[in-house]
């Protein structure tokens, strides 16, 4: 990990400085600023204040908006596996010659140079948690990376984030491939996380020299054991919600729940289990285990003190990406509140992907990942007018 | 109780058909005309009588006055392409059937066709699918509550359903044969179909009144006269730049009237498609790519249009897009670069005109159709709902109604095809 920092931070050049003059900046890191400055150096961020406050020193880049963020935040994609152009040659995220393989990493699928990281780019998304995607029980990892960069490893913030689990229709196999039924499915991922604890036990116990074997596979799962990575659970029916839960109970790894369009027929449950919820995009298609889906779950989720973050998805047709900005948006239009949306897209979904000391929000010291917009960012005919990641202005294309 | 439940329909039905309604105090979007902003809609026996000025209208006598300040009443939308309902058109057995009818697939019951009116389409294009070269005849609707498809249809002058034919070039129809296999052998394929019907239709006109002269009939032939004839608009499916072209040529040499439907590349051939005189209904998509023709899809593409000088409207191609959100295609259009006129037209007047129904709906004008939607603000803001659509002066849609809101927020139960609904909301239509 920090050989891949030092990588990424030789490889660009210099930042320059820049200074962002918003008639709003939302900080995220409390009450929003009128007039409000955003000052850049070195790749971070220097300073933020009103503008009476903080003078902007010579030698700057003045940039000027109505409105200002923090860079967006895709709390779960399948961008830059999933390709633009939808054919057998671009889509990475799944592999179906087994229902178990934690083991497959997002660092060896992605293409940073995809059309459509640079497309979600334009519209003020800086980050993404992308990686293998819903369609096998459990298909592999994520990672988080920033949208720009040559490489993976320019890109990358977290290279192994969350290992992919999918519960319900969309995790079973046809045929007398196996797991065929929930039941066997929720069988099928106990007895793998059983030897994982038996792996790791046997690990630890064992001489200098008489470890088992390595086995790929049960390091990550025993790594999802020791709270290293959490599971990132699709589930949309209450009961498969429930089954997601249930498990963790026993096993007691860390739990994000994935997609959830039923959750609000188990609200009490999920809020119990204190499980943060990266919810389906507002604009899912309301068809298969998604049919009941809300727009209104977000608000719901977030009236009830649930943690939540948006997501862009998976989509197997058109549009081959969602948006978090547009997804966001009708969620808002369905009752969840504008800094409770933008806290969702930034600092909310920066916590639940464990990189909130480092992106999320406008504070001195984290990294200079800031959006542009001519008006309410979630204003159908409101354009992000700049993308500024790692202090270089990355987009300044009106979108 | 039945026949209490029946008389008091009677009276809605009466009411509604007989009295006059007011609606007062909205800013009103009448489309073909300058906005009012603060008007008055007077409707009449599913008609609109009058549209003004709130101070400049004169209330019927026994009109019902409705008070919708601080509301924006637009004409109801016309979704120009779109699949509500579960249509069924022509089958694998081969790649041109135009003797299939939507007409014959449909379930009026569905809960789309419920979510449709949530989203302010009060008129749609029920089209069969892209995996054809001909996939038949399409169906324009009114979105009335109704338990029968018969009573959603509109009747052309001579007593037959509007509309059009499906077709389509490029990727999706080409499979294994009797389907086609390559661009070139599409083309051929139609062509000699559409030979075929001009020598049908040459022995017609041949045997004129004489019975015994005709040619047996043959319904896919008929279909394709009715094309040749003007009788029925082609809406064709097509993205890519080239194949665009293709379609131009083929309207061209058969003469049959043309809307193009997504035109994903039309910001690649603007200049042509407005020379050829043909209007274009988009498709707007949140990202490019998904399928190759695609991958170069922009919401600039009205934008190249109007620039253009071409004519053109949206779909939303439900379930592609929803049509709960129709009215967001047009805002993202502006974002882009269209006019604010040229997308309101888009969603409403230009599609009528589309269907060639522009004479009965499509704006807010004495005359026309009482089919308009009530909103809480901008069309084009992401913060309006639809609040009430109306159909024909009769109210479809009521977001006040929990059951009708299910259907535009989601929830358990909103995708599930209700068989209650239209008996529950058609006291008016049952008592006709």
């Amino acid at each position: 990990m920090k050989t891949l920092l030092v990588c990424w931070a030789l490889a660009l050049p210099a930042a320059a400085q820049i200074a962002v003059r918003g008639d709003t900046v939302y900080t995220m890191a409390g009450p929003a600023l009128r007039d409000g400055v955003v000052l850049i150096r070195d790749g971070k961020i220097e300073r933020v204040g009103p503008a009476r406050e903080v003078a902007i020193p010579s030698g700057y880049r003045a940039l000027r908006a109505r409105v200002v963020t923090p860079g967006l935040i895709d709390a779960h994609a399948t961008v830059g596996l999933s390709g633009w152009l939808n054919q057998p040659h671009d889509q990475e995220q799944v592999d179906r010659s087994a229902p178990v393989q934690p083991e497959l990493r997002a660092i060896d699928a992605y293409d940073p140079r995809e059309r459509l990281v640079e497309y979600l780019r334009g519209f003020g998304v800086t980050t993404v948690h992308t990686g293998h995607g819903p369609g096998a029980l459990v298909s592999g990892q994520t990672m988080v990376v920033k949208t720009a960069g040559r490489t993976v490893d320019e890109a990358v913030v977290v290279p192994e984030a969350m290992i992919v689990v999918t519960l319900g229709g969309q995790g079973l196999e046809s045929g007398a491939k196996a797991p065929g039924t929930r039941g066997k499915a929720a069988a099928m991922l106990r007895g793998e996380l059983i030897r994982a604890q038996e792996y790791a036990a046997k690990r630890e116990k064992a001489e200098a020299g008489k470890e088992p074997a390595r086995d790929l596979r049960l390091e990550v799962l025993a790594r999802v054991l020791r709270g290293d990575l959490p599971l990132l659970v699709t589930a949309h029916k209450s009961y498969d919600i429930m089954t997601a839960l249930r498990l963790q109970k026993e096993f007691g790894f860390r739990l994000v729940l994935d997609g959830a369009a039923e959750a609000y027929l188990v609200l009490d449950a999920v809020k119990a289990a204190g499980v943060p919820v990266i919810i389906h995009p507002a604009m899912l298609r309301t068809w298969g285990e998604a049919e009941n889906l809300s727009r209104e779950t977000a608000a719901t989720l977030k009236a009830a003190g649930i943690r939540l973050a948006m997501q862009s998805g998976f989509e197997s047709y058109v549009p081959k990406t969602r948006v978090v900005l547009f997804e966001a948006a009708i969620a808002v239009k369905h009752g969840l509140g504008f800094e409770d949306a933008l806290a969702a897209l930034t600092i909310d979904a920066a916590r639940i992907l464990g990189v909130d000391r480092r992106l999320g929000s406008l504070e001195p010291g984290k990294d200079a990942d800031v959006a542009l917009y001519d008006g309410d960012p979630f204003e159908y005919t409101s354009h992000c007018t700049g993308v500024i990641i790692n202090g270089q202005v990355v987009s300044d294309t009106p979108r | 109780m039945k026949a209490g439940w029946l008389g008091l329909a009677a009276c809605l039905g009466l009411y509604a058909q007989g009295s006059s309604l007011v609606f007062r105090g909205a800013r009103l979007i009448p489309v073909s005309g300058p906005e009012i902003a603060e008007g008055a809609l007077v409707v009449e026996g599913g008609k609109i009588r009058a549209v003004g000025a709130a101070s400049g209208i004169e209330v019927p006598p026994g009109a019902r006055v409705i008070d919708v300040r601080g509301k924006t009443i637009m004409p109801g939308l016309v979704d120009t392409h779109s699949h509500i309902g579960a249509p069924a058109g022509a089958d694998a057995s081969g790649p041109i059937q135009p003797d299939v009818r939507i007409l014959d697939s449909l379930n009026v019951r569905a809960a789309s066709l419920q979510k449709a009116r949530s989203g302010g389409v009060t008129t749609v294009n029920i089209m069969p699918g892209s995996g054809h070269l001909l996939s038949g005849q399409t169906l324009y609707l009114k979105l009335r509550e109704g338990r029968t498809i018969e009573d959603l249809l509109i009747h052309l002058p001579g007593g037959r359903a509007a509309g059009g034919m499906k077709m389509a070039n490029g990727t999706n129809s080409r499979r294994a044969a009797p389907f086609p296999g390559t661009r070139g052998k599409s083309a051929a394929l139609v062509r000699e179909q559409f030979v075929k019907a001009q020598e049908y239709r040459a022995k017609l006109q041949q045997a004129g009144a004489d019975a015994s002269k005709k040619p047996p009939r043959d319904l896919r032939m008929e279909g394709l006269v009715e094309v040749l004839e003007g009788q029925r608009v082609v809406h064709f499916h097509t993205h890519r730049h080239d194949d665009i072209l293709t379609v131009l040529r083929l309207q061209k040499e058969f003469g049959f009237k043309l809307v193009l439907q997504h035109v994903s590349d039309a910001w690649l051939v603007a200049p042509e498609i407005a020379r050829a005189g043909v209007a274009s209904s988009l498709v707007l998509l949140d990202s490019p790519g998904g399928k190759i023709e695609a991958k170069d899809i922009s919401f600039g593409n009205a934008a190249a249009l109007e620039k253009a000088g071409a004519r053109f409207g949206f779909h939303t191609d439900d379930s592609v897009t929803d049509s709960r959100l129709f009215l967001r295609v047009a805002a993202l259009a502006v974002r882009a670069g269209c006019s604010r006129q040229k997308a309101l037209e888009g969603l409403t007047l230009a599609g009528a005109e589309m269907l060639e129904l522009q004479d009965r709906l499509g704006s807010l004008a004495p005359g026309k159709d009482a089919d308009f939607i009530i909103l809480s603000g901008d069309p084009l803001s992401v913060y309006t709902h639809v609040e009430q659509t109306w159909v024909e002066g009769r109210k479809v849609f009521d977001r006040a109604d929990p059951k009708d809101r299910l259907y535009q927020t989601g929830g358990y139960g909103a995708s599930h095809d209700d068989a209650d609904h239209a008996e529950l909301h058609g006291e008016a239509e049952a008592a006709r």
